[in-house]
């Protein structure tokens, strides 16, 4: 008795320190974001760290570009992704037949082993030309092309994840549904889906932040032109996201220098944002299960 | 062979890398550094810098094992920036650098004890590329820097076709952006404080420049001599309208009529020694130059 007590004991400490060690990480990453990149805060004014003007080399530190760049190419790609990631998780779980199921699911997970290099290079050699020539818009590099590679990426996660809620809904809720005389598609928007929609929002709060972390990808193919988009029009203009500034501009910086802390203040800037949309999302999923419960229980 | 893969590393990978690094000298033991405070010494050569010369400085290196195969040397990439950065930090032995050494590089290299020291081992002319269907021939240097600087807009205005003008350059720490930036955008002017137009795009690789030049016919770029290839179409430049308009080669660098060339430095840390130095030297002798013109870049002896 004694030695399995013992076990328990370490066993628990050991889930424990695994726990904490996640908060912790995150708590050393800030602080380490903090300590190299508030510099610029005091460097920097307000007024020309938000300007409209990237060009560090001549000391124009205006970051806007950079946020909105980020902005544009990560809205681009939800509009592209959530709809289509939706649809097919939906068609997967409920509609497929079980072979078509058998096939599609592994096909869609092998999507999501695709390193995002060879996205990239798809991008600038094949979707990049199309864009151009099929919109007719002077570059094919541009947020949108971005957009679609992005959406590309978190199509994967997003099937996986909300394929996976709505196959966890009880098979009762649909016979129930059906006994009620709805047809399929009724069960599946009013039923089915709202059952699963706190894992389909989880799926999609994980796709977007997926689309606004991913660096390489999104560097090769939106060329990379600080520029403030102003209205969805931007959508089909080249744009610089913050992941590929950082990038592309921290191999050359010399330690210590106001470009290398504003590259930092950038990094705190992208850490504060997915904190915000992790935050939003928790708190959708905690009231959306809420009323779930209420209306299915 | 290991040195040519090493030298398609990326950012990122460097990135990856140098937190990687970063680990292993916080764990290592003292030992290593005593190596580390002899550079060259060793038997190895950490040489990094320019993607511009990269290519050049890897088939250096490789003539150079068949004359000292005893000396290891390590080449990579990641832009003249960055190559001038690792040697301020003390991280490689010689710098490559497609443009020569900021004063404010020099103050920061000072402080961290280094007298950085500069040798040119060849020349590069720059060229202006664009799509093979773009029927512009030659350009000045006027139009280039209104181009670049967002004052013309359409092919039209430069007698093309009318189609919208889309520039390309390369990233911030390029030193050929650098050098374009101030001889051509500036035109030699240091007290001109024109900028690129902000919708110019900035592609993190050479490769991606002409990846976009080869399909676009609205594209202009601009890139060493040595990565222009048979699938694009070289512009002929002219300091006036009066010409003479020239291509460039190697020929029209030496002859000074091509506007846009630059000297290619290494930098190394100290007053070179040891095995630095016979590989510097040895990088001034016919037989390392003849590779220079192989290369498409234009030797400082012949």
């Amino acid at each position: 008795m004694e030695s399995i007590n013992w076990k328990e004991y370490l066993i628990t400490r050991m889930i424990k320190v695994c726990g904490y060690s996640a908060i912790i990480f995150v708590i050393m990453i800030f602080i380490f974001l903090l300590r190299e990149g508030s510099a610029t805060v005091i460097e920097i004014p307000p007024d020309a760290l938000f300007s409209t003007r990237w060009y560090p080399i001549e000391d124009y530190f205006g970051i806007l570009p950079l946020i909105g760049g980020s902005f544009i190419v990560t809205i681009g790609a939800t509009l592209i992704a959530v709809p289509l990631g939706v649809c097919c998780a939906i068609f997967i779980a409920e509609i497929a037949p079980r072979w078509i199921r058998e096939i599609l699911k592994p096909l869609v997970e092998l999507l999501a082993g695709l390193p995002s290099v060879m996205l990239g290079f798809l991008g600038i050699l094949v979707i990049a030309p199309a864009v151009r020539s099929i919109l007719d818009i002077p570059t094919g590099l541009t947020a949108f092309t971005g957009a679609m590679l992005l959406a590309g990426m978190a199509i994967p996660t997003i099937v996986s994840v909300s394929e996976d809620a709505l196959d966890s809904v009880p098979r009762t809720y649909r016979d129930a549904s059906l006994a009620m005389g709805a047809t399929k598609w009724q069960t599946i928007w009013r039923v089915t889906l709202p059952a699963a929609r706190s894992g389909v929002l989880t799926a999609v709060m994980l796709g977007i932040g997926r689309a606004i972390g991913e660096t390489m990808t999104v560097m090769m193919v939106t060329g990379n032109a600080p520029v403030l988009p102003t209205g969805l029009g931007a959508l089909f203009k080249p744009a610089r996201t913050m992941t590929a500034t950082i990038a592309a501009e921290m191999g050359e910086v010399a330690n210590g220098s106001v470009h290398y802390h504003t590259l930092f203040f950038i990094g705190i800037v992208l850490f504060v944002i997915s904190l915000l949309i992790n935050l939003a999302a928790a708190r959708i999923v905690f009231r959306q299960q809420k009323r779930a419960e209420r209306i299915l229980s | 062979m290991r040195m040519i893969t090493e030298a398609r590393i990326t950012k990122t990978h460097i990135i990856f890398l140098s937190v990687f690094f970063l680990l292993l000298i916080t764990s290592c033991a003292k030992p290593a550094d005593s190596n580390q405070s002899i550079p060259g010494q060793s038997g190895m050569i950490e040489n990094k810098g320019s993607d511009t010369i990269v290519n050049l400085a890897l088939a250096w290196v490789e003539a150079y094992q068949k004359v000292e195969p005893e000396v290891r040397i390590s080449v990579t990439g990641g832009g003249s920036g960055t190559g001038i950065a690792s040697l301020i930090n003390g991280t490689v032995d010689i710098a490559n650098a497609s443009r020569s050494i900021k004063p404010q590089e020099i103050d920061n290299a000072k402080a961290n004890g280094i007298n950085p020291v500069e040798f040119v081992v060849a020349r590069d002319a720059i060229a202006i590329i664009v799509n093979l269907e773009n029927p512009i021939d030659q350009l000045t240097i006027d139009q280039l820097s209104d181009i670049y600087s967002g004052k013309i807009n359409n092919w039209l205005e430069v007698g093309g076709e009318d189609r919208p003008i889309v520039r390309l350059s390369r990233e911030t720490n390029s030193g050929t952006h650098v050098y374009f930036l101030e001889q051509v955008l500036r035109k030699g002017d240091k007290n001109d404080k024109t900028l690129f137009s902000m919708d110019t795009l900035l592609m993190p690789s050479s490769e991606g420049i002409s990846a976009e030049i080869r399909q676009n016919p609205n594209a202009i770029g601009y890139d060493g001599l040595g990565y222009v290839t048979e699938d694009m179409k070289v512009i002929a430049v002219s300091v006036d309208t009066e010409g003479p308009f020239t291509l460039p080669s190697a020929e029209s660098v030496n002859s000074q009529q091509y506007p846009i060339a630059r000297d290619l430095y290494m930098y190394t840390a100290e007053e070179p020694s040891g095995a630095i130095l016979e590989y510097l030297n040895w990088i001034c002798t016919p037989e390392a130059q003849a590779i220079v013109k192989e290369l498409g870049f234009v030797p400082i002896v012949q």
